[in-house]
């Protein structure tokens, strides 16, 4: 297909390039970069919470910095681009069309990334990832938020950008003789995602840029002080990030609609059912942002519409769910590294869904709110099911970008200490969250139950951080001095069952 | 595709439908119960403010940092802030609202027995939050 890393090129060649396939390198490069640097902050993370009291972090201040570029790193500039790298690779192709609908804009796109990525690293901020006022306007510290708040402003537009090519590319410029219907899910999932950046992410530029003035004293919309309402932010962060869930879990689950059925040797079970879910997907994520906001004193009536809004997202996650099962069923399975990445985050996005309709049923969410539950809840979701889905189609992509392959059995070390620490790590934290302990601290009281849940997650992370060592030793050394990959079928899985896209493609060899 | 049938998925996809009107249905019926607050409740003033918890009783009592209730009796808790945004949270008695400067919000419980529980801060609210904690003891008169 694409093999750019086999014919030597210098690098501002690839950096200059307005090619699919190098902003897609580009967007690979940058995201797996921001996956370690962000992962290094989780292990600092879990090492400061292994007993009570300071361990490694010398106060708590540092210790929420850390947090905060931790979420806003992992979630901005590791699974968004990560998803980018994958679309600018396969969707042009997928719908067999020479390069994205406009090359420059999608450089320029990719390239609003590094200094967004800059401003939220060299500020620092100590807000979270949510920015909640009126903290953030009269409490955290500049230059750090402000930092933070222009770089969320240039990924925006960037994710704006990058939506309307993916859109355009895929309605206006599919191959004619290809009907929507036949698009395949991956590029779908694009589609889908894609539309709900676009009608999402504007409601949080304008909440940003009125915590900025917010912030110079010059207004005061969030401020109660001036006559504001901190819960007007809630309502514009949460109509954004609510739907942003679904825009960074869609094309993780189209990722896995590519895996599931070629390892499996059966066509997908049922391909319209897989676009009617995601159609349905992308509409009802904007029907329960403030399930976010139970405890910020809402009325019955308001959480109780919200719930229903929740619980509508249920039945058609379900239906991707029951869609790679059935395309499973009496398959001829090999498990090679991709496909076991692709089912693990399959078992792990149905237990995330199962612990978010306990959040959603109104009064169990008094229970789980703002603790413990709620990090392991959406951790199940980004980690396990997001980054497993991810991480497994990088291994998937692996032999058409470099022309070799991976590592074998370190790859599947490596989703087996994943899996283990990610269960380790996250469904404790579930119960840790039962037991009362409130997220976002630095320190916790003595108290026997925190103390051992929090060595177990702690355990956990140490096993998943390992494990992405031995990841990183792959990807390399493989890269350079891995075996040539068999381009035609590099899993060995059978030409029929493999899906030639370079020769449906007139503009890829 | 599509040549197939496909009615597994629609009764599965009905499965799910049921199971979600019926949790939804059993939430909606449990909060109405738990949101009721009975006629007789004593207000009591939470105000959090960077980073500990102040009480203030019907009677004018004022607590820092503790709050002493009764047995047997039903408390309204109204709750304030004076800064950031902070959440009043009781986890032994499920009792979580959030303090939003310029709101008052309500929440209420009743102690069952005597004792002595964690109150603590469940929102984030900058340098001190992991330790914005208070006590709740609750006394039993009879005794």
């Amino acid at each position: 297909m694409v093999l750019e890393l086999q014919k030597p090129r210098p690098i501002w060649q690839i950096m200059f390039s307005t090619h699919h396939t190098d902003v897609g390198l580009l967007y690979l490069i940058t995201s797996l970069s921001f996956l370690f640097m962000g992962g290094a902050l989780a292990l600092a993370i879990r090492a400061e919470l292994f007993f009570p009291g300071s361990q490694i972090i010398a106060d708590s201040m540092t210790f929420n910095r850390i947090f905060t570029v931790h979420g806003t790193t992992l979630i901005f500039l590791f699974i968004i681009p990560f998803a980018s790298a994958v679309g600018n690779y396969f969707v042009p192709i997928m719908v067999r069309y020479k390069d994205m609908a406009y090359p420059k804009l999608n450089a320029i796109a990719f390239w609003m990334i590094p200094p967004s990525g800059a401003l939220i690293w060299l500020g620092f901020a100590d807000f979270t990832w949510y920015a909640t006022p009126p903290y953030s306007i009269i409490s955290a510290p500049g230059p750090a938020a402000d930092m933070w708040i222009f770089g969320l402003k240039i990924l925006g537009v960037s994710s704006v950008l990058g939506a309307i090519n993916f859109v355009v590319t895929i309605l206006k410029c599919k191959h004619p003789d290809m009907s929507i219907g036949q698009v395949p899910l991956l590029a779908w999932s694009f589609l889908t995602s894609s539309l709900i950046i676009i009608v999402a992410i504007p409601t949080f530029a304008a909440a940003l840029l009125m915590l900025l003035t917010d912030r110079l004293g010059v207004s005061g919309f969030f401020n109660p002080a001036m006559g504001g309402d901190p819960i007007a932010y809630a309502h514009l962060f949460w109509f954004t990030f609510h739907p942003e869930v679904y825009v960074l879990v869609i094309p993780a689950i189209g990722m896995m609609y590519e895996i599931i059925p070629r390892f499996s040797r059966k066509p997908i079970f049922s391909h319209s059912s897989g676009i009617f879910a995601f159609v349905l997907l992308s509409v009802v994520s904007f029907s329960s942002w403030a399930h976010h906001m139970y405890a910020t004193g809402m009325s019955f009536t308001e959480k109780t519409v919200f719930m229903i809004g929740t619980l509508a997202a249920v039945p058609a996650s379900a239906m991707h769910v029951f869609n790679f099962i059935a395309t499973m069923w009496n398959g001829r399975i090999k498990f090679s590294t991709p496909m076991m990445w692709a089912v693990g985050g399959i078992a792990l996005f149905f237990s995330a869904g199962a612990g978010g309709v306990v959040n959603a049923a109104m009064p169990l969410d008094f229970q789980t709110h703002d603790s413990y539950w709620v990090v392991g809840h959406f951790h199940l979701f980004v980690m396990g099911t997001i980054a497993f889905g991810s991480i497994g189609y990088l291994y998937y992509m692996f032999p058409y970008v470099t022309g070799r392959m991976y590592n074998e059995n370190m790859g599947k070390v490596h989703f087996v200490m994943s899996f283990i620490g990610t269960v380790l790590v996250f469904f404790t934290q579930h119960v840790l969250g039962l037991y009362g302990m409130p997220r976002r601290v630095f320190d916790y009281p003595p108290i026997p139950e925190w103390i051992t849940m929090n060595q177990i997650a702690s355990v956990g992370a140490m096993i998943i951080g390992t494990s992405m060592v031995i990841f990183l030793i792959n990807m390399i050394h493989s890269s350079a001095k891995g075996k040539l990959a068999d381009t035609d079928d590099p899993f060995n899985l059978g030409g029929k069952y493999y899906y030639p896209f370079e020769s449906k493609n007139p503009h890829h060899h | 595709m599509g040549h197939h049938s496909n009615w597994p998925e629609w009764v599965y996809v009905g499965v799910v439908i049921a199971l979600m009107c019926w949790v939804g249905a059993e939430a909606w019926n449990a909060e109405r119960l738990v949101e009721h607050v009975p006629a007789d409740a004593e207000v009591i003033k939470v105000t959090g403010q960077q980073w500990f918890w102040t009480f203030e009783h019907e009677d004018g009592t004022k607590e820092i940092g503790e709050l002493h209730v009764k047995v047997g009796k039903a408390y309204k808790f109204e709750i304030m802030s004076k800064d950031v945004n902070h959440s009043f949270n009781i986890h032994d008695y499920v009792v979580l609202m959030d303090a939003v400067p310029g709101r008052v919000n309500t929440v209420w419980f009743a102690p069952m027995e005597a004792g002595e529980h964690d109150i603590q801060c469940r929102e984030y609210c900058g340098l001190i939050h992991y330790n914005m904690r208070g006590k709740l003891i609750i006394e039993d008169d009879s005794s």
